[in-house]
């Protein structure tokens, strides 16, 4: 099979993915035919209302979790600003501390709430160091821990690197302290367990659009008697704990979505990991001076992510998207500020070399033929970035 | 994002590459914030006879060391004083506004260069230009904040 160089290779399927085609059918009649507002109590209300409850009740499924217990957001972002927020506040009214324990390698939607929680509202909070693969370490999370520890949160696998974090275990040490634990499953959902009791979690975050929904629509995992307070006010919408009319169509498209990623769960990883493991292979063998960023097998079955010394990341994803391949880098010039991604800076990559990140997530559209065609062009990529790069002194 | 010359330039860079016994060189920028340029030049009669560069970094900064030795080759030396980083951004067609800062070395690197060569050359230093003007700023100028 040719490859479809106007579609372009898409490997970056940790950013968005597209919308399965069934998840977008599943959609469509909640805008034009059954649109109605499911507080109405009506007929065209109580339909909505019922496939509104049919989509949380589809995902409480798959969590191992109450219908009661799900929270519809407007996405990953927003299910974690409620989680650490909502359990702050709640757990300093009720005199019980104002500590947060996180890591340093959590995604902003996550790190930069609980700076905020320190800088503008008085908490305390510990940034756990990580190890070289980026794997925090429980018996960190367990020294971290004081009388006034109100939360903590952990990411189940990470955005960059895609190490996965022993998130059944630091669960278990924060249940015996009696600490709500609130793991960011973002970048997890779709491609690991979700089961909220084997994992021992209180609040689980998850977006749509990273397992083939839609984007637009998230939500929050919260165990019944976990105090939180609501974040967005109003109706008394979704238990009084997220306020504005729900979004049936996309709360049902999320549902489809997770049931079909969990129904085909095994088939895919196995599949999109067999082209991951023939991407990094390659990578490796064909490019000198490489190294596999995050835990060689602790990680993300889709998750290819390098850095590649010598090269700076944007020139390399300009490169590549001239080719007709999307990826991705954690180079400080692919965004606004100056500084490398803050995820390989705490997994002890100096600067410099930080700046040659490159990530490549797989997802199920992604061919073999495809990955071939990247390994081909990558290595002249990096050969014609490193010839006019001072920084590179060539094996003489 | 970028202009199309930006892009043209990014992916056919003009004079990469190294001179031999250059007359002088300049190196600036920091890998540690992600750029890093070095510029050879060659000077005959007043005039920059050739020059080359090399750079680590990104779309931008590799289309503005592209640009730059492209619009000092050829020209007198009075010409490349007075060329300013605003210059080169806009023969690129601009720049993005956080990248104006970080990634548009090319002129600190021309004017180290010259340094370079004047150091070794006082004698031939123009009227009313002082050598220490022409040193290249402190290696970690660009890690700052903008």
């Amino acid at each position: 099979m040719a490859i479809d160089l106007d579609k372009g290779v898409y490997l970056d399927h940790a950013a968005t993915t597209p919308v399965d085609r069934r998840v977008v059918e599943a959609m469509l009649p909640f805008w034009t035919e059954r649109y109605g507002n499911p507080s109405s109590i009506y007929r065209l209300g109580r339909d909505a209302a019922k496939a509104l409850n049919g989509a949380r009740e589809r995902i409480a499924g798959i969590l191992q979790a109450d219908p009661s217990e799900i929270i519809f957001t407007s996405c990953g972002t927003e299910s974690d600003n409620l989680a650490i927020r909502g359990v702050a506040f709640a757990q300093r009214a009720r005199g019980k501390g104002t500590h947060i324990i996180t890591s340093s390698v959590e995604h902003h939607a996550v790190g930069h709430t609980v700076e905020q929680l320190v800088k503008k509202f008085g908490f305390e909070a510990t940034f756990l160091p990580v190890d070289h693969y980026g794997m925090v370490d429980p018996d960190e999370v367990a020294r971290a821990i004081r009388p006034d520890t109100v939360l903590i949160t952990i990411m189940y696998a990470n955005n960059e690197v895609g190490t996965i974090q022993p998130i059944a275990e630091i669960g278990r040490l924060a249940r015996e302290r009696g600490i709500p634990f609130h793991t960011d499953a973002v970048q997890a959902g779709g491609a690991l367990p979700l089961d909220v009791n084997a994992l021992n979690v209180d609040l689980l975050s998850l977006s749509a659009h990273k397992f083939y929904g839609p984007k637009g629509v998230g939500l929050l995992y919260v165990r019944k008697g976990t105090p939180l307070w609501p974040m967005q006010t109003g109706g008394s919408q979704e238990r009084n704990r997220r306020a504005g009319t729900e979004n049936v169509a996309f709360a049902v498209g999320m549902a489809t979505a997770l049931e079909l990623a969990y129904a085909e769960l095994e088939q895919t990883n196995r599949r999109v990991q067999a082209l991951r493991d023939r991407l990094i292979a390659g990578v490796l063998e064909r490019i000198p001076d490489v190294e596999l960023t995050g835990h060689p097998t602790q990680r993300l079955p889709n998750s290819a992510s390098f850095v590649v010394k010598y090269v700076e990341g944007e020139a390399m994803l300009l490169n590549l998207d001239m080719k007709g391949i999307f990826a991705s880098s954690g180079s400080a010039c692919t965004s606004m500020s100056l500084s490398p991604s803050h995820v390989l800076t705490a997994m002890g990559f100096p600067p410099e070399i930080a700046h040659g990140s490159l990530r490549m997530t797989l997802g199920k559209g992604n061919t073999e033929e495809e990955i071939d065609y990247v390994l081909d062009v990558l290595p002249e990529i990096v050969s014609r970035l490193r010839a006019m790069s001072p920084l590179y002194q060539p094996a003489a | 994002m970028y202009s199309d010359l930006v892009i043209e330039h990014f992916t056919n860079p003009r004079n990469v590459g190294v001179i031999e016994n250059a007359d002088g060189v300049g190196r600036v920028g920091n890998p540690v914030c992600g750029d890093m340029m070095e510029i050879f030049i060659k000077v005959e009669d007043g005039r920059i006879a050739d020059v080359k560069f090399r750079t680590f970094g990104c779309g931008a900064a590799i289309a503005t060391s592209s640009m730059a030795t492209e619009m000092v080759k050829g020209k007198p030396i009075e010409d490349v004083l007075r060329l300013t980083r605003k210059d080169v951004a806009d023969a690129l067609g601009g720049l993005p506004a956080h990248k104006m800062h970080c990634s548009n070395l090319a002129v600190d690197a021309l004017r180290a260069a010259l340094h370079d060569y004047f150091s070794k050359h006082p004698e031939l230093l123009p009227a009313g230009v002082r050598l220490e003007d022409l040193a290249p700023p402190p290696e970690d100028s660009s890690a700052e904040e903008a």
